[in-house]
């Protein structure tokens, strides 16, 4: 297929990886903040290409895994609530809360429907008017905007049966946490589609506060490595800056359209994120004007004492002080058919990613 | 859930656009990517039923040409390598 293909090519990948073996000497360790990155460099083996030297760590970039367990519990509890749907992308179902989770809920007859856009949301909201339709909203800069966008369409179609439960997030203010938190990282693989949303300005200071590179990166093997190659010889100069590898989809301006609409409904608030805490500015609330969408202000329900499971070090993994392998759980207690914390619900999250590629590996 | 793709417009009606995904037909709404300007047959990145972009063809050749000089590179390099070895027997 069209720009996929020509991105796997194996002999450009060989000569790349030659490339950066040829011009690496300092040692060096970057951080993916992304899941689409996670996965992608699990999937195709990418440590395995580099040298001993240059380590690449996982962080925050997975949006289940960062979120609340509070959340969860909050969106079961809506569950339970006569008349209501719930609707949310599939990779929140299985994510264990304090004493449940939404499969458990939908095994035990909650009205619990997978949907794969807002859109398909509203489209349940319009066809069941006496129901209460509840959106679970999670997703940084590159989800957003859809959320924004659906809230608004309920709006104009006259959708007063339709919420929003907003767990969404913005990314640069983690990424200043890592640093700020001693995690020792020399570059950042810069997050290639929350980028497309917000183009690259955001990232500027890291480099000028930090004095730490960041490129976008695109998601194919060769994208991967030519961002690595990037990182190598800015880190091997000294002189960190802001690169887009991913320049066939990221814009410097990045999508006005797309941050006008989330910049019309929600505003930034202080939001806990898995491993980091509590982070200023982080988190994305529905603006007062669109209140009647805001499931937070139109139910008043009770939720259960949040939960966590102590031994789960999901925290650590998110923040790139622990591996997976590190979890005494992990592969054992802890599967993504019975997983115990949220790293390895999602396909995107680090456990996930290193329970199935490393498992195939070893095959 | 961050899964973007992408993503083959086919047909075009108001803001809903039919595109092919890897043989798949999906919907997704082109609200953001008015400006842009797009037609069928342009290649969009799909994210949760929105197109969040169009993808630069341009600058998608711009990386391709790119790897092919690494790949040069590398040719070469193969080949000091040889003459080192012909050299120091
Ligand atoms: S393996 Fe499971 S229990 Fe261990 S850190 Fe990962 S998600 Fe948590």
């Amino acid at each position: 297929m069209q720009y996929i293909d020509e991105f796997r090519d194996r002999e450009k990948i060989i000569s790349l990886v030659n490339r950066i073996r040829f011009e690496s000497r300092k040692p060096m360790r970057i951080m993916e903040v992304c899941g689409g990155h996670t996965m992608a460099i699990h999937r195709f083996g990418i440590p395995s290409l580099l040298p001993g030297h240059i380590q690449l760590i996982s962080g925050p970039g997975c949006p289940v895994c960062v979120t609340d367990r509070r959340f969860i519990d909050h969106a079961i509890a809506f569950s339970r609530q006569p008349d209501v749907i719930i609707t949310t992308y599939g990779d929140l179902i299985k994510v264990p809360g304090s004493s449940s989770s939404l499969e458990r809920e939908k095994a035990a007859r909650a009205d619990i429907r997978i949907v794969y856009s807002i859109l398909d949301a509203l489209t349940i909201a319009k066809k069941n008017r006496r129901k209460k339709i509840v959106f679970l909203g999670i997703g940084f800069e590159t989800t957003a905007p859809g959320t924004a966008a659906g809230i608004i369409k309920a709006q104009m179609a006259g959708l007063f049966n339709f919420y929003v439960l907003s767990a969404h997030k913005v990314m640069p203010p983690a990424m200043s946490a890592i640093i700020q938190q001693g995690v020792p990282i020399n570059g950042y693989l810069g997050p290639g589609h929350v980028s497309t949303i917000t183009g690259s300005a955001m990232y500027e200071f890291i480099p000028d506060k930090y004095n730490m590179g960041v490129v976008i990166s695109g998601f194919e093997p060769l994208d991967i490595l030519q961002s690595i190659y990037m990182l190598v010889r800015q880190h091997e100069a000294n002189q960190p800056k802001v690169e887009i590898q991913y320049s066939r989809v990221v814009r410097p301006e990045g999508n006005s359209q797309a941050l006008e609409l989330m910049n019309e409904v929600f505003e930034l608030r202080d939001d806990w994120w898995r491993g980091l805490g509590v982070l200023p500015q982080s988190g994305l609330a529905i603006q007062q004007k669109y209140a009647d969408f805001d499931a937070e202000k139109q139910f008043n329900i009770e939720i259960e004492p949040t939960r966590e499971d102590k031994a789960c070090i999901c925290g650590d993994v998110l923040k790139g002080i622990a591996s997976p392998a590190d979890c005494r759980l992990f592969g054992k207690a802890c599967t993504p058919t019975d997983p115990v914390g949220a790293c390895m619900v999602s396909n995107e999250g680090a456990c996930a990613a290193f329970f199935r590629y490393r498992k195939t590996a070893a095959e | 859930m961050c899964l973007s793709v992408p993503a083959k417009i086919l047909s075009i009606e108001g803001e809903m656009a039919q595109c092919s995904v890897g043989g798949a037909i999906v919907e997704a709404s082109l609200q953001m990517v008015t400006a842009e300007g797009i037609e069928p047959g342009d290649y969009v990145l799909l994210h949760t039923g929105f197109a969040l972009q169009k993808i630069s063809e341009e600058e998608a050749h711009v990386s391709l040409n790119l790897f092919n000089e690494f790949e040069d590179f590398n040719i070469r390099l193969d080949e000091e390598e040889k003459a080192d070895r012909q050299y120091f027997g």
